[in-house]
C-alpha cells in the first residue's frame, strides 16, 4: 500500500508536469525583455496615465511629435514638420507623406481631429484630459458650455494638414504632442468595438509595435510594425514587457539573465540601493519628480502661514536623501527640479532651525507649548517603506526643533488618495511627477481651482502670475514671472514645503543593451532599444 | 439524496456571502476612481460612476449584478479597463490550479509518510528528525522559504530559473515554497491520528493475534489514523487553489493570487465580489467532498 501510494503520488505528478509542459507551448524567444513595473490598467493612449503605461502606449500609438531617445524632448513624429504664428497661438502640422496603420490603410488628419475630440468627450473619461484645456474652446466643450465640436482649435485643412488653435501661447504644446493623450487613435475600430477595441487582433496602430498579446499580470508582448513610418530605425523584432512589482524579483531576473532591462524607479530594492549604485549597469539620473509636504491651510494650526513656514524651514532635507532615500535624489527648498527646462530656481525656504522656532513661538506656540498634537497622514503598504522612514525622520526633526508632537498616520493608497482629496489630514506625504519638462507642469497644480491643489489654499495673486507667465511668448520673461510666483508660494505663503527632487533610476548592461539614455522625464522610446549581443 | 439538499444548501449560502462581500468592499473608504491625479471635472467621474452603475442605489446595484450573475457575467473589472472579471479569471486561473495541485500532491506526497514514519518510530530518531523537519515548515513562513530556496537553487546553483512561468522547471521551486507548510501541517495531523489509533484497543488485539508489524500498521491503522489528514486536506485544496499572493508575487506566477490582495487595495468591487465567491465555492465544494469521502473510508459515518 505505501508502494501504491508512493507511485501514485508520482505519477500525478509527473502528469501535471506533462500538462504544465503543454501549457507553455514553446514561444518565440523575446530579443528584448523588460521589467515594466505595475500591470497597465488600460493600453488606451486616451486613458492611460501611469507611467509604466506610458512606456508602452508610446510604442504602440504616436501623434504629432513623439519623446527623442536620447533627450527626451520632442521631435517630429507623423508630423514631418510645422509652422507657428507669431502671436505663438496657432500651429500648422504638416503630416508625413507615407503614413499608414499597421493595417496598411492611411492615417489621416481627419483621424487626429476625431481623436482629439474622443479625449475632450467625458464619456471617454480620459485622467489626462486636462492637458488638452491648451487647445481652444476645449475644456468649454469637455464642460458641455459649447456643443459644437468644430469650434475646438483643431481641424483639418486636408489629408495631411492640422490646423491647431491655442487658447494662449504654450511653450511646451510640442511636448504635449508626443504625450499618449494627443496620439491618434483609430476611430473605426474604436466605433465598432467601443471599450474592448485594445483587445482586438490584429490592433490597428500607429506606433513602431503592434500588440501580440497581453496576457494580464503575465506579459505584454509587442511586435515590430512593418508599416511604422520610421521602421527602418526600429531596432528590434519582438519585445516583452513584464508586469513585476516586486523589486526583489526583478532584481533576480535581471540577474540571473532572464530579463535585460529594468526600468521602474520602485524596483531597485530599497536596503540594496548604496550597494547596487556602484555597479556599472545600474543608472541614476535626475527625473521630474518632487517630493513634498502638503499642509492643509484650511484646519488649525496650519491656517497660520507661520506655522507652516516653521514646519518648512525645519526640515532638514540633507538629512532626508543622504540616510534614506540614498538613490541620488536631490535635496530641493523649490517645488520644480531644476533640471527642468525654461526654469529660473525660486528663492524657497532653507533649513533655520532658529527662524522656524521664532515663527512658531510669534504664532503663539513658543518652544511648541499649546500646539496640538497634528497627524501627519502617508501611504502605507510594502511599496512604501521610503515614505514611513521618512515620515519617522520628519516626526523627529519637527519634535527636535519646535517641539511639537506629530502622530504618524498611515493608510493604504486609495483611502490616502481620497483623504487627501477631502482635505481631511492636517500634514500630507506629496509627491507630483511631470507630465512634460516645464515648470508649469508643477506650479499649476496649485491654482486655485485647480483639482490637484488638495491643501485648500487659494491665492488671485498666484494665479494671476501663473497665467501671465503662460500667456508670455517670451521664455526668459516666462521664466521669470514663474520665478516670481514660485517664490510667493513657498516663502509667503507656503502650503507646502519641498523636501526632494526624484532621481531616475534603471538597470541594464550597457555592452549587451544601447539605445536607453537618462533624460529627465525618463522616457525610453522602445524602437531605439538595441541588443548588442545576448 | 443527502448530498442533493447540501448542493441545493449552497445556493442561499453563496448569496449570503456575495451579499456580504459586495456590501462590505463598497462600506470601506476610498473608492476604485480615487487617483493620485484629480479627475478633469466631476463630469468625469460621473460618467464612470454611470458607466459601472455605482450612481444607483446599492439594493439595485446589488440586484443587477445577480441579474449578471445568473447569466455567467461576473461584471467589468474597474481597475483594467478593458477586462472582465470573468476574463481575468479564465486566464489566471490555470496557472494557479496547476501550482495549487502540485503543492496539494507535494503536501500528500511528503506529508503523509512522514508523519507514518514518525508515529511508527515513536521516540526514535526517525521521529525526532522527521517531526523536527515538520515543525520547520510549520513555522518558516513562505516569505523566508521562498527567497532562501531562489537564493540557492536558483541563484546559487542555476538549477531552476528565478521566476516567471511557463516551463515544468518554473514549477519546482514555488511547488516546494507552497508546499513545504502544508506538508508540515500534514505529516502532524498523519502522526497524531496514528498514533491516537495505535493506542487503540483493537491494534492490540491484533499484535496479540501475532500479525506482523507491518500488516498491523498498514491494514489496520493507516485508514482511521488518515481521517483527520483528509478533513484538513479538503479546505487546503481550496486555499491552494485559489493561490497565494507571496508565493506568485515573488516567483511572477500569473495566477489569482495577487489578485486576492491587490483587488481590494484598488478597490476593485466587481473584482473582489467574483474572486470571494469563487474562494466560497471551491471552499463549500471541497467541504462537502470530505464529507463524501469520509462516509467511504469509516464505516460508522453516515450521513442522513
Amino acid at each position: 500500500m505505501r508502494l501504491n501510494f508512493t507511485r501514485s503520488t508520482a505519477s500525478l505528478l509527473a502528469g501535471l508536469a506533462l500538462v504544465l509542459t503543454g501549457c507553455g507551448a514553446r514561444e518565440e524567444p523575446a530579443d528584448i525583455v523588460i521589467v515594466n513595473g505595475a500591470e497597465p490598467e488600460s493600453l488606451d493612449p486616451q486613458i492611460v496615465s501611469g507611467q509604466p503605461e506610458i512606456r508602452v502606449v508610446g510604442a504602440l500609438f504616436e501623434g504629432l511629435t513623439r519623446f527623442n531617445a536620447t533627450t527626451g524632448d520632442p521631435e517630429p513624429a507623423l508630423a514631418s514638420h510645422w509652422e507657428l504664428s507669431n502671436d505663438g497661438r496657432v500651429y500648422t502640422f504638416h503630416l508625413r507623406t507615407n503614413l499608414t496603420w499597421s493595417t496598411g490603410t492611411a492615417i489621416t488628419a481627419r483621424d487626429f481631429v476625431w481623436s482629439w475630440r474622443r479625449v475632450l468627450t467625458p464619456a471617454t473619461a480620459s485622467d489626462y484630459v486636462g492637458i488638452m484645456f491648451y487647445l481652444k474652446n476645449a475644456e468649454s466643450y469637455f464642460l458641455g458650455q459649447l456643443k459644437d465640436p468644430d469650434a475646438i482649435g483643431v481641424q483639418a485643412l486636408d489629408d495631411r494638414t492640422l490646423r491647431v488653435e491655442l487658447e494662449s501661447p504654450t511653450a511646451f504644446f510640442l511636448s504635449l504632442c508626443a504625450f499618449p493623450t494627443l496620439a491618434v487613435v483609430p476611430p473605426d475600430v474604436i466605433d465598432a468595438h467601443g471599450d474592448l477595441w485594445v483587445r482586438t487582433q490584429p490592433l490597428k496602430t500607429s506606433g513602431a509595435y503592434t500588440l501580440d498579446f497581453w496576457r494580464i499580470n503575465d506579459r505584454i508582448r509587442l511586435r515590430r510594425n512593418p508599416h511604422y513610418w520610421d521602421d527602418a530605425n526600429t531596432q528590434n523584432q519582438i519585445v516583452d514587457l513584464l508586469p513585476i512589482t516586486s523589486a526583489t524579483t526583478a532584481l533576480n531576473l535581471y540577474l540571473n539573465g532572464q530579463a535585460d532591462v529594468v526600468w521602474d524607479k520602485s524596483l531597485v530594492p530599497v536596503h540594496l540601493t548604496d550597494v547596487l549604485r556602484l555597479r556599472p549597469d545600474f543608472h541614476t539620473f535626475d527625473y521630474l519628480g518632487a517630493y513634498f509636504v502638503r499642509f492643509n491651510v484650511t484646519k488649525k494650526p496650519f491656517d497660520d502661514p507661520r506655522v507652516r513656514k516653521a514646519f518648512a524651514l525645519s526640515i532638514d532635507r540633507h538629512r532626508i536623501v543622504e540616510r534614506i532615500t540614498r538613490g541620488g535624489e536631490k535635496a530641493a527648498e523649490t517645488l520644480v527640479p531644476l533640471s527642468t527646462a525654461n526654469y529660473l530656481p525660486a528663492d524657497g525656504l532653507r533649513h533655520d532651525p532658529s527662524e522656524a522656532r521664532r515663527l512658531l513661538a510669534s504664532a503663539g506656540f513658543p518652544g511648541g507649548q499649546g500646539f496640538p498634537t497634528v497627524n501627519y497622514l502617508l501611504n502605507a503598504g510594502t511599496s512604501a517603506s521610503v515614505d514611513e522612514k521618512i515620515a519617522v525622520e520628519l516626526q523627529a526633526m519637527w519634535r527636535d526643533v519646535l517641539g511639537v508632537e506629530v502622530s504618524l498616520r498611515p493608510m493604504e493608497w486609495k483611502t490616502y488618495l481620497a483623504t487627501l482629496t477631502a482635505l481631511d489630514y492636517e500634514l500630507a506625504r506629496s509627491s507630483w511627477i511631470a507630465d512634460y519638462n516645464d515648470p508649469n507642469t508643477f506650479l499649476d497644480i496649485f491654482l486655485s481651482n485647480n483639482g490637484n491643489n488638495r491643501t485648500g489654499w487659494k491665492d488671485q495673486r498666484y494665479d494671476d502670475l501663473i497665467r501671465q507667465a503662460n500667456a508670455t511668448v517670451d521664455l526668459r520673461k516666462r521664466a521669470e514671472i514663474f520665478r516670481e510666483a514660485e517664490t510667493y508660494l513657498l516663502r509667503d505663503a507656503a502650503p507646502i514645503g519641498p523636501i526632494y527632487s526624484y532621481a531616475g533610476f534603471n538597470y541594464f548592461d550597457p555592452e549587451k543593451i544601447a539605445g536607453i539614455h537618462a533624460n529627465p522625464i525618463d522616457q525610453h522610446p522602445i524602437n531605439a532599444i538595441k541588443r548588442l549581443r545576448r | 439524496m443527502y448530498y442533493f439538499k447540501r448542493i441545493l444548501a449552497l445556493v442561499p449560502l453563496l448569496l449570503v456571502i456575495s451579499l456580504l462581500a459586495f456590501v462590505l468592499v463598497r462600506v470601506a473608504p476610498g473608492g476604485p476612481f480615487d487617483k493620485e491625479r484629480a479627475p478633469a471635472s466631476p463630469e468625469v467621474e460621473r460618467a464612470l460612476k454611470a458607466k459601472y452603475r455605482l450612481d444607483q442605489p446599492l439594493w439595485k446595484q446589488y440586484v443587477l449584478y445577480l441579474g449578471d450573475l445568473a447569466r455567467g457575467d461576473l461584471g467589468p473589472s474597474m481597475k483594467y479597463r478593458h477586462h472582465s472579471v470573468g476574463d481575468i479569471i479564465k486566464q489566471a486561473l490555470p496557472a494557479t490550479l496547476m501550482l495549487g495541485c502540485l503543492s496539494f500532491g507535494f503536501a500528500l506526497g511528503v506529508g503523509i509518510p512522514l508523519g507514518f514514519a514518525t508515529a511508527a518510530r515513536k521516540g526514535q530518531w526517525v521521529d525526532y528528525g522527521g517531526s523536527l523537519l515538520a515543525l520547520v515548515g510549520i513555522c518558516v513562513p513562505a516569505f523566508v522559504i521562498g527567497p532562501l530556496l531562489v537564493m540557492s537553487f536558483a541563484i546559487k546553483l542555476k538549477w531552476f530559473p528565478v521566476a516567471l512561468w511557463g516551463s515544468p522547471l518554473n514549477a519546482v521551486l514555488p511547488t516546494l515554497a507552497l508546499g513545504l507548510f502544508y506538508s508540515g501541517r500534514i505529516a502532524r495531523l498523519m502522526r497524531e491520528g496514528m498514533l491516537g489509533v495505535l493506542g487503540e484497543p483493537y491494534i492490540m488485539t491484533a499484535r496479540a493475534k501475532g500479525l506482523t508489524e507491518r500488516v498491523v500498521l498498514f491494514k489496520h491503522a493507516l485508514r482511521p489514523a488518515i481521517l483527520p489528514v483528509i478533513s484538513y486536506a479538503g479546505p487546503m485544496l481550496a486555499d491552494l487553489l485559489t493561490g497565494s499572493f507571496v508565493i506568485e508575487n515573488l516567483f511572477q506566477i500569473p495566477g489569482i493570487g495577487v489578485f486576492m490582495v491587490t483587488s481590494s487595495q484598488n478597490k476593485d468591487y466587481p473584482m473582489v465580489v467574483g474572486l470571494v465567491l469563487l474562494y466560497a465555492l471551491l471552499l463549500l465544494v471541497l467541504n462537502l467532498a470530505v464529507d463524501f469521502l469520509y462516509s467511504r473510508l469509516d464505516p460508522q459515518v453516515k450521513y442522513e
